[in-house]
């Protein structure tokens, strides 16, 4: 390996990429089970974790990993959890408690097809929804999607950025083109990045309030162990972490949570705009789909047509201030997705000023930029 | 009586969380006190204790108590102690769940959890119903019994817990009721300050749900019934099987030496560490 | 499209270490030869047997999609994954096959070497059989460097197979120089017209 400044430029699947950016983030414990194509993750986490005093444990089902990452972020430890469909809708019970407890953590989902045990080895889109609204019950929650081994370092750190800042789970959408692809990258050394802690109580344990509300609606996190001895339920409680039945007391931790993440909208808002400037159609799209979608652009750019892309990099809350922007510019805009239509409601929601086109792809194969291209006119 | 009114102004919680959720006459209570005078006795501080709990009567247990409390999803109280654990092995974990809990929508986690042997303790109330929910069958409730759920008599057989555990590796497993209090506090004590992954079950009475439904519907019957039916594990083996037919032992079934799960990690991490300097060029 | 994108797929059946040739290619292109580099696969479940396909595509800039959309070089170790694989061929483009295992060939545009027969005879071990092909693309493929090759080839095998592996490269490398490209036949479609299709 060559050494380039204080990066070094490596080799790395989207899945190695995750472990790495998840170390440089600062996470020291991995709880998982095994399951294509995310085993990467469990199998490389194994390796590095304990060379870094961190722990890494095999867990008996998707739902006791992400139960250990709770309680290991209780207990102060970033940490996270990585796996595919079938495990992820083993997860959603606990990812709920983790929104309502308010537990920072991280979940990697590698998509692949779907439903049920679907298509184990090929890529899809298909469990947008489920991130967003897969655990029952109105809950917060962010989700972000990967595009490529850069991103998959990056968007990691970024997301144990935003988990510890939002106190909330939040989750990454890989696929599995993302995580199996191999690119080159720079590296970033271990203080090259910026890592986010949350926050701790500064007032002494007896005036302590693990769920009061503060100006940013984001309460002070204390972890077990360290004197601030506090109760942590998945049932509504009130400031105090105890069980209410209050409506007045139910209304505020439910509008609380809301509110912390439309506070920091803004900037968890993440889009990438390509050729937008005086682009008439558009392409809005997210995950490895984006990437056919820049190169269908540029094809389109070339033959004359005036096209632009929107990468969603935030899936949720959805970045409709961004959507809209490109809605109000074009003529049309087409939302490719490895599925049968998932993001493509949630731009028809922002407005209608413009012909949405939907384009979905089931088969287990990346859609090409051929086939975006042509629907853009090409 | 005055010790007593100082462990409970120690060791329980004051504002707002009482009344408790608990029928009068629950042997919930009596686990409470029985868990309370065990971690008194071991003089740890409740600042390094971490009382988790499941859903159910039995995982309402945690709201009440003043240490570091974590009242988690149904069954899943181990999963979420394992990570504690692992994230800061100086605390002590208890896990306190009930029947349907640890073995019913728990099971899983209950077998392997004893099965890795983290050092942690788990109690299983075993009131022999799904009390909370209203009485259905659950996964120990006797054959023939009846439940919300089996009102025809319940055609399944139920687990024997502490059996189940002895199997899946536990390095203590102790069986109580809430009958035998003294014993009971000693057999917490033990199974708290073994290093290891100790499991208690403690047959526990709910009248309301179980006995109103199979003629022992106050809790004096139940207890009763609890302490007809019990036998010392240790003269177990010298009565007659025929004497034993129908009744549960009580005590300590096993306590062995295991391997600690963080003791053998220390090891990998001493390894890692070791292939990571090597692979540096 | 005037970028500089080339395109390499490689065919075999599991087990005969197709994906290691594309990660120790797209090391030597990316990390030694600095440039952008994409290594994708398509894989069943099994471990061993069934058809495996691995791709590199390299690039002087940033990569968008990552797979084969035309393949400038094939490289096909076997029969089903040459008959599997062959589409998408470009215009000029150019073949390798393992001519132990591979009978009918589709184009005459096609370098033929056994590689799996130079490992059985010189090393007594078929499963150096990729390294033997991986020497060969060293000489046959423009975009990366032999000494590149060797540097990424020896880094990834494990350190008590080096001088096996790096034997069987030297020897793939030797049966490729004898290849005069040029005198290859030449496709009547030109590579623009081949880009219209």
């Amino acid at each position: 390996m060559s050494g380039t400044g204080a990066g070094r430029r490596v080799l790395l699947q989207g899945n190695e990429a995750i472990v790495e950016g998840a170390l440089a983030a600062g996470c020291r414990l991995f709880a998982g089970y095994p399951i294509t194509p995310a085993s990467e993750i469990s199998e490389l986490m194994s390796l590095r974790l304990p060379a870094v005093a961190g722990t890494f444990i095999q867990m008996e089902d998707e739902i006791a990993s992400i139960g250990a990452v709770i309680g290991a972020s209780l207990a102060g430890v970033k940490s996270l959890t990585a796996t595919s469909g079938p495990g992820f809708s083993l997860m959603q019970e606990n990812l709920g408690f983790a929104c309502m407890a308010e537990v920072p953590c991280v979940i990697v989902n590698v998509m692949r097809g779907g439903a049920s045990t679907g298509l184990p080895t090929s890529p899809a889109q298909g469990d947008v929804m489920q991130a967003r609204w897969g655990t029952h019950g109105d809950h917060p929650i962010i989700v972000l999607a990967v595009s490529s081994v850069a991103d998959s370092f990056e968007i990691t750190v970024h997301a144990f950025n935003l988990a510890e800042k939002y106190r909330v789970p939040v989750i990454i959408l890989s696929d599995e083109v993302v995580a199996h692809t191999r690119e080159t990258f720079v590296l970033p050394g271990p203080d090259q990045v910026e890592v986010v802690d949350r926050m701790r109580p500064s007032v002494p344990p007896q005036w302590y309030k693990p769920y009061a509300d503060n100006s940013r609606g984001v309460p002070a996190m204390a972890a077990m162990g360290d004197g601030y001895r506090h109760h942590v339920t998945g049932l509504i409680h009130d400031e105090s972490g105890f069980p209410t039945q209050r409506g007045d007391e139910i209304n505020a931790l439910v509008r609380r949570q809301f509110r912390k993440i439309t506070n920091g909208f803004f900037e968890i808002q993440m889009t990438r705009s390509f050729m937008m400037e005086g682009a008439q159609v558009a392409v809005i799209a997210y995950g490895s789909v984006a990437r056919s979608a820049k190169r269908a652009v540029r094809m389109a750019r070339e033959q004359g047509i005036d096209a632009g892309l929107l990468q969603l990099v935030t899936l949720f809350p959805f970045p409709r201030k961004d959507v809209d922007q490109v809605l109000r510019q074009c003529k049309a805009v087409i939302v490719p997705e490895m599925n049968m239509g998932q993001i493509s409601r949630e731009v028809k929601r922002v407005n209608r000023r413009c012909r949405i086109i939907t384009y979905n792809r089931v088969d287990g194969q990346l859609i090409t930029p051929e086939e975006i291209f042509e629907e853009l006119g090409g | 009586m005055e010790r007593i009114e100082q462990l409970r102004h120690t060791y329980l919680r004051h504002d707002k969380k009482f009344p408790h959720v608990w029928c009068p006459g629950c042997g919930n209570g009596i686990v409470l006190g029985s868990l309370i005078r065990a971690i008194d006795r071991l003089g740890l501080t409740q600042d390094e204790i971490v009382l988790a709990s499941g859903i159910g009567c039995a995982g309402r247990m945690s709201v009440y108590a003043d240490f570091n409390t974590l009242h988690a999803t149904h069954g899943r109280a181990l999963t979420f102690a394992t990570g504690i654990k692992l994230a800061r092995p100086e605390l002590t974990l208890i896990a306190v769940m009930g029947d349907g809990d640890a073995t019913g929508i728990g099971g899983n986690h209950f077998i392997h959890a004893a099965r890795r042997n983290l050092n942690m303790t788990a109690i299983i109330i075993n009131n022999q119903i799904y009390g909370m929910t209203g009485g259905q069958y659950s996964p120990t409730t006797p054959y023939g019994a009846h439940a919300a759920t089996a009102v025809f008599g319940n055609l399944e057989h139920a687990f024997s817990i502490a059996e189940l555990a002895v199997t899946a590796g536990a390095s203590f497993v102790a069986r109580g009721t809430v009958y035998h209090v003294p014993e009971l506090d000693r057999l917490l004590e033990k199974g708290i300050a073994k290093n290891g992954f100790s499991v208690i079950e403690i047959l526990s009475n709910c009248h309301t749900q179980f006995g109103r439904r199979n003629q022992m519907g106050d809790p004096v019957t139940m207890m009763r019934w609890l302490k007809e039916h019990a036998v010392p594990a240790v003269k177990a083996g010298d009565l007659a099987p025929e004497s034993i037919e129908g009744k549960f032992t009580i005590g300590v079934l096993v306590d062995r030496e295991k391997p600690d799960y963080l003791k053998e990690y220390e090891r990998v991490r001493a390894e890692a560490r070791q292939k990571a300097a090597e692979a540096k060029p | 499209m005037k970028e500089n994108r080339y395109e390499i797929r490689i065919g075999g059946s599991g087990g005969q270490g197709v994906i290691l040739m594309a990660v120790i290619l797209a090391e030597a292109v990316g990390v030694y030869g600095g440039q952008f580099v994409c290594q994708t696969q398509s894989y069943g479940p099994e471990a061993r047997g069934g058809k495996s396909k691995a791709e590199v595509v390299v690039s002087g800039t940033e990569i968008d999609y990552p797979k084969v959309i035309q393949m400038d070089l094939f490289l096909a170790m076997n029969q089903p994954s040459l008959d599997a694989y062959f589409y998408d061929f470009k215009p000029n483009g150019l073949l390798l096959v393992d001519s132990t295992f591979v009978e009918q060939i589709p184009t005459s545009r096609v370098i033929a070497i056994p590689f799996t027969r130079i490992a059985r005879q010189e090393f007594k071990q078929e499963m150096v059989a990729n390294m033997v092909a991986l020497g060969a693309l060293g000489h046959l493929c423009p975009q990366v460097r032999v000494e590149h090759l060797r540097e990424a080839l020896l880094a990834r095998v494990p350190p008590h197979t080096r001088a096996l592996n790096g034997d069987a490269f030297a020897a793939g490398l030797a049966a490729a120089q004898g290849v005069d490209l040029a005198a290859l036949p030449h496709s009547i479609v030109s590579e623009e017209q081949g880009d219209e299709v």
